[in-house]
């Protein structure tokens, strides 16, 4: 008797891996459309407003990486999320507390159409576009990730804003239900930051609402989180539920748990070392060796004209 | 209990200690240690430092406690654990964390107060591992429990050193603040005698 025994060859190794996505992209648009028709159309802002949990998208040409992109599976469960724990497996674990849908942003301050909006009627005008950046954390490690959202500088010119507004804040949700690590007092919630307003306004700064092609990721700080890939990753501020034009320079959480530490720019500086961190040199997530790490980042030619004549030791 | 008995259950301690070690190991072949695999393993082999370091100054208060003398035997291998898994950590750190980059090694040591008082409780451990022989015991006499009453100070100087790495969250070095406060105080020289019912004599 002839005995079937099972093929010794994984599937991964027969199924080319853009095969094997599109087939994981297809079951969870089946998926992601029988939830949505079993809840009468209910879908997140984000979803809402561009359809499905893919995203629809274009490339933007000029903000493409010649890297390897780190896979989706270590972007997406490797964070420093603190409003969930200050380990980084726990936020994908823990994340599943957090509401995006429905979500509003209060914009307030100096601009000329303040108020608060639905997530969704913000994003509807926009057209997406995908962005890979690279992503630069202050303890050392990078990755390459491809974001997908709208440059800030769009959405913030819809709210007008006024000559007084020098500024940019951004805070994430406060909510001990959604966040349960507010509880605690590791910092001082909400999570604060800030930019300058031509900081903000700079093409490069990303207004993010999704990654790998689709919705952000609970973790990654659904639904909304900026991208500043010049700044250490402390600046992308995630989960944004207020905007506030300011005259005065905001100070973010980390300047309050300690200023000798952060500063307001953050920029991604191999010259300027951190109290416990050398920053001559990074670890790509997924590499064992270490790489030099980039003036700004690799994104000098983009930004370095915003810090000219300033003494970026004293201004860290 | 008698020497063949003990001599087991030596051997059983021994592979036990080594555990912590294997399943590093398991997790770096497997993969098993989630996306920052280097950060894991320094992470992890400083905890263990610190662990054996307690279960090492743990042996005499358990001695008092129980009034057996057993414990004392199995003290010199907790030592040379503890030793074993400190070198481990600083040759992770050196060699795959710095990836023997000496320009940042130089730099954390001398502007990193935390490197450095990491590295002073390593190098304060090695005269105490070198001179952990039976030979070395004989031939220091008096000067060897004088020498070896170091570890006190290394214990503190290594849980500082965790304390000052934390970024944030202060949490779990309170723990080990805690733990050692204690071990510390079992050192005091108690102003009442404490009748221990199970002890004998006492």
């Amino acid at each position: 008797m002839l005995i079937k025994r099972p093929s010794d060859i994984a599937s991964s190794e027969i199924t080319s891996e853009a095969v094997y996505k599109d087939r994981r992209r297809f079951l969870q648009q089946m998926i992601g459309l029988s939830v949505a028709a079993s809840l009468g159309g209910y879908l997140s802002p984000v979803q809402a407003a561009y359809g499905g949990k893919p995203l629809t998208y274009s490339k933007a040409k000029e903000f493409q990486l010649d890297e390897k992109l780190t896979p989706y599976k270590d972007v997406t469960s490797y964070n420093n999320f603190y409003e969930f724990s200050t380990s980084k497996q726990a936020p994908a674990r823990m994340a599943h507390t957090l509401k995006p849908t429905p979500w509003n942003i209060s914009v307030e301050g100096a601009c000329a159409k303040p108020g608060n909006y639905a997530l969704e009627d913000l994003l509807k005008p926009q057209a997406l576009e995908e962005r890979i950046y690279r992503l630069r954390c202050v303890e050392g490690w990078s990755m390459a990730i491809p974001w997908v959202g709208l440059p800030l500088a769009s959405m913030l010119k819809r709210f007008e804003p006024t000559s007084d507004a020098k500024y940019v804040l951004f805070e994430t949700l406060y909510d001990t239900e959604q966040f349960p690590n507010q509880r605690g007092r590791v910092l001082d919630w909400p999570y604060v930051e800030g930019l300058t307003i031509a900081e903000a306004m700079n093409p490069l700064t990303l207004m993010a609402v999704g990654l790998y092609g689709e919705v952000l990721p609970n973790q990654n700080g659904a639904p909304m989180r900026l991208v500043v890939p010049w700044k250490y990753g402390f600046k992308s501020i995630k989960s944004i539920a207020k905007i506030r034009f300011v005259e005065k320079m905001p100070t973010s959480s980390w300047m309050k748990a300690s200023s000798r530490e952060y500063g307001f720019y953050a920029n991604v500086n191999p010259q300027v070392s951190h109290p416990r961190w050398s920053q001559k040199r990074e670890r790509r997530i997924g590499e064992w060796g270490r790489r030099e790490t980039l003036m700004f980042n690799g994104y000098a030619e983009q930004v370095a004209h915003l810090y000219s004549g300033m003494d970026l030791k004293k201004n860290f | 209990m008698s020497h063949r008995s003990f001599s087991f259950y030596k051997r059983m301690v021994f592979i036990l200690c080594l555990l912590p070690a294997l399943l590093l190991l398991e997790g770096v072949l497997n993969d098993r240690l989630g996306s920052n695999p280097i950060e894991a393993l320094v992470r992890q082999s400083g905890d263990w430092t610190l662990r054996f370091l307690f279960i090492t100054l743990s042996i005499s208060p358990l001695r008092k406690l129980t009034g057996q003398s057993y414990w004392i035997r199995l003290r010199r291998m907790l030592g040379l654990y503890t030793f074993f898994y400190a070198s481990l950590h600083v040759s992770l750190y050196i060699g795959l964390d710095k990836f023997l980059y000496w320009d940042e090694i130089v730099e954390d040591i001398f502007e990193r107060p935390f490197i450095t008082i990491g590295l002073l409780s390593f190098l304060l451990l090695i005269p105490l591992a070198v001179t952990s022989t039976q030979k070395m015991i004989r031939r220091l006499g008096k000067n060897w429990l004088r020498l070896h009453r170091m570890i006190y100070l290394i214990s503190i100087t290594a849980v500082l050193h965790f304390y000052m790495m934390v970024k944030a969250d202060t949490q779990e070095p309170w723990i080990y603040i805690f733990i050692l406060t204690l071990l510390l105080a079992f050192r005091l020289p108690l102003p009442i005698k404490i009748p221990l019912p199970w002890r004998k004599g006492s």
